[in-house]
């Protein structure tokens, strides 16, 4: 796919040679890089296929409470009767309850679609968050130089040298795991990786030309920063922020999967799953369901990310970003 | 060499205390109401007053701080002591060399899996590049690292544990740990489980770096040189080729058992296994500050050691780096 691209974009030396100028340069478009990866990835099917997968997640997202009326069961109504077995059990799916119904007999396939509100909230708002203050850290230190490099370099290695689940489960422990704190202590301790990415890209690209260029224009660091560096590392953020969400969701399912997610009655897959661990002997689609949930998501995620890597460099190597944790 | 390991500990040691610093500052300054906890929800003002005093977290938050590293008080992490446990008053440092050799057997034994099983798809996948294998083994191995590690235990508990026993094959038990020592049988059943749940895991990351490591080195002048000569290719891509390609292999085996030292919370979580993660979990249920802190503060330890040990095997394994 990348060669025929490449084809396309080379004119040809010998191609359209004898007529006018003016109508070679008509008939040749110009395609900036964006373009060419766009290009790419939406010829690159497996990454298309996620991308609707990941939309109709987002839909069943936006549209919960649509399907909480098509089911007729709201997400935090206890079916007593129907749906818990004359045992106390779960019941398994059927007519009433699509999914099956949990512990508690709520339905799981509602709980499932409120509970995507959560996992895509927190995967983005904290990926965004972590990547927002990795990019201005990694442009600051590798920029700047000097003490600011040192001082933020150091802080680099410390954030990565503490173990990141360890801490961030004591620290949501004590400071409560509401949404707010669990976007919080992800996006303060996730921000490093990025930061040493783009740092080591911004030491080189500080180098170059086109930086001594704006320099000798008068422009001051931060233009030089944000418009002239800032864009040349932008492929690489973008590549790494699609990773990065799966891990994110995968780090808040964990946390709630270890009783520190959301207060109780909150629909969220980690903490479904955490509740189903008692039950997976009797009622299997408690954990099939909301297992597949968060399975699906971060596969789509990953795949997709992988076709953005893809997209922007067609020679590296298809698989995704290195895992920290376990 | 000796320079480079003299200057490379110091800074260490310099990024181990920050993280005490950072660490102490997050869990002390931070409000907490462990003396309340304790206490029950009877007692009065004056018996909480007295488990603070007794905890010594009536002290100034820097106070604690010293008493802690050893600089005051009676011996603190300079002298090796890590401090003791709000509840039973058990020393820090045993809890940990208690559970220090669950979480290796878990790492370890983990980690023979996962190279094994990374390195040799890794290596397949490179030597028929963009065919029917490679894509398989990619495809393989994006599932198992998209999975939750909890998840992956769980559906591995719920197979081969439920539904095998239901069928009459008691082949794994639901979870536990049997010391080696006592019983290496019932050791080596009871650590399956967790291990295929963390290779599994953590192998799509070496699938990934053999092979792009591997596609590069079999590009190179001398591995022509090497068919040339007549060699077979056997011997061409797995003498001449995986030893070059291993060097990033073997950086990024060492970053990874470092981390796992304090990071196998959830496998042990899954397959309650008393080790540092499991053991950190219970303290961070009941605020056992002391418990906690020196559980990260020795997992912290750990990273960065693994990270120095990874800077001298790359100059060791690679003539060509050099370390300053």
């Amino acid at each position: 796919m990348s060669e025929q691209e490449m084809a396309r974009t080379d004119p040809a030396p010998g191609a359209g040679g004898d007529s006018a100028p003016a109508d070679t340069a008509a008939g040749i478009e110009a395609r900036s890089p964006w373009t060419l990866a766009a290009r790419r990835l939406l010829h690159d099917k497996v990454a298309m296929v996620c991308l609707v997968v990941i939309g109709l997640i987002v839909l069943l997202a936006v549209f919960a409470p649509l399907v909480a009326d098509l089911t007729g069961h709201p997400p935090n109504q206890q079916y007593r009767k129907t749906g818990l077995s004359p045992a106390g059990l779960p019941v398994a799916p059927s007519g009433e309850f699509w999914l099956g119904t949990d512990s508690l007999g709520r339905d799981i396939l509602v709980r499932i679609a409120y509970g995507a509100r959560i996992s895509l909230l927190v995967g983005v708002i904290a990926t965004a968050i972590t990547v927002a203050i990795g990019v201005v850290v990694g442009l600051a230190a590798g920029f700047l130089g000097g003490w600011v490099d040192t001082v933020l370099a150091r802080l680099i290695d410390i954030i990565l040298s503490v173990p990141f689940l360890l801490v961030a489960i004591a620290l949501v422990s004590i400071i409560g795991g509401g949404l707010f704190n669990t976007v919080l202590v992800i996006g303060a301790f996730s921000w490093a990786s990025v930061a040493r990415i783009v740092r080591g890209q911004v030491l080189s690209l500080r180098e170059r030309e086109f930086v001594e260029a704006s320099r000798s224009l008068a422009a001051g660091n931060a233009r030089i920063m944000f418009v002239d560096i800032l864009p040349n590392v932008l492929a690489q953020v973008i590549v790494y922020t699609t990773l990065l969400i799966p891990v994110v969701i995968v780090v808040q399912a964990t946390l709630s999967f270890l009783g520190l997610g959301l207060p109780p009655p909150t629909a969220d897959w980690g903490g479904m799953l955490s509740e189903s661990q008692k039950y997976y002997t009797t009622s299997w689609w408690f954990v099939l369901f909301p297992g597949l949930a968060l399975l699906v998501t971060t596969l789509a995620f990953n795949l997709f990310g992988d076709g953005v890597r893809d997209a922007f460099d067609p020679r590296t190597d298809r698989m995704m970003a290195a895992k920290g944790g376990d | 060499m000796v320079r480079f390991l003299i200057r490379r500990t110091l800074l260490g040691v310099f990024v181990m205390w920050l993280i005490t610093m950072a660490v102490f500052a997050l869990f002390f300054v931070t409000p907490n109401n462990v003396a309340r906890t304790m206490a029950g929800r009877q007692a009065s003002p004056q018996v909480i007053e007295q488990i603070r005093e007794r905890l010594g977290l009536d002290q100034p938050v820097w106070k604690q701080y010293l008493d802690f590293l050893g600089v005051t008080g009676d011996g603190g992490l300079l002298q090796g002591n890590l401090g003791f446990d709000y509840y039973y008053s058990r020393p820090v440092s045993e809890m940990i060399t208690e559970a220090l050799p669950i979480t290796i057997s878990l790492a370890v034994g983990a980690a023979v899996i996962w190279m094994l099983l990374g390195v040799s798809n890794g290596v397949l996948s490179a030597v028929f590049p963009r065919s029917f294998v490679d894509r398989a083994l990619t495809g393989f191995a994006l599932f198992f690292y998209s999975m939750p590690t909890f998840l992956l235990g769980l559906l591995l508990l719920y197979f081969l544990y439920f539904q095998l026993t239901l069928a009459g094959f008691r082949w794994f038990p639901p979870g536990g740990y049997v010391p080696l020592g006592d019983d290496p049988w019932g050791w080596f059943v009871h650590m399956i489980l967790p291990w295929v749940t963390l290779a599994l895991v953590l192998a799509a990351t070496y699938t990934r770096l053999t092979r792009a490591s591997m596609l590069d080195v079999l590009g190179e002048d001398y591995i022509r040189t090497a068919r040339s000569k007549g060699i077979g290719e056997r011997r061409v891509v797995l003498t001449h080729g995986l030893r070059s390609a291993l060097t990033p292999v073997v950086t990024q085996f060492g970053i990874d058992l470092g981390q796992l030292v304090g990071g196998v919370v959830v496998t042990e979580t899954v397959f309650s296994l008393p080790g540092l993660g499991k053991t950190a979990i219970d303290a961070i249920v009941r605020q056992d500050l002391p418990v906690i802190l020196g559980i990260v503060v020795f997992a912290s330890a750990a990273v960065v050691v693994a990270n120095i040990l990874v800077d001298v095997a790359y100059a060791v394994l690679d003539p060509r780096v050099r370390l300053h």
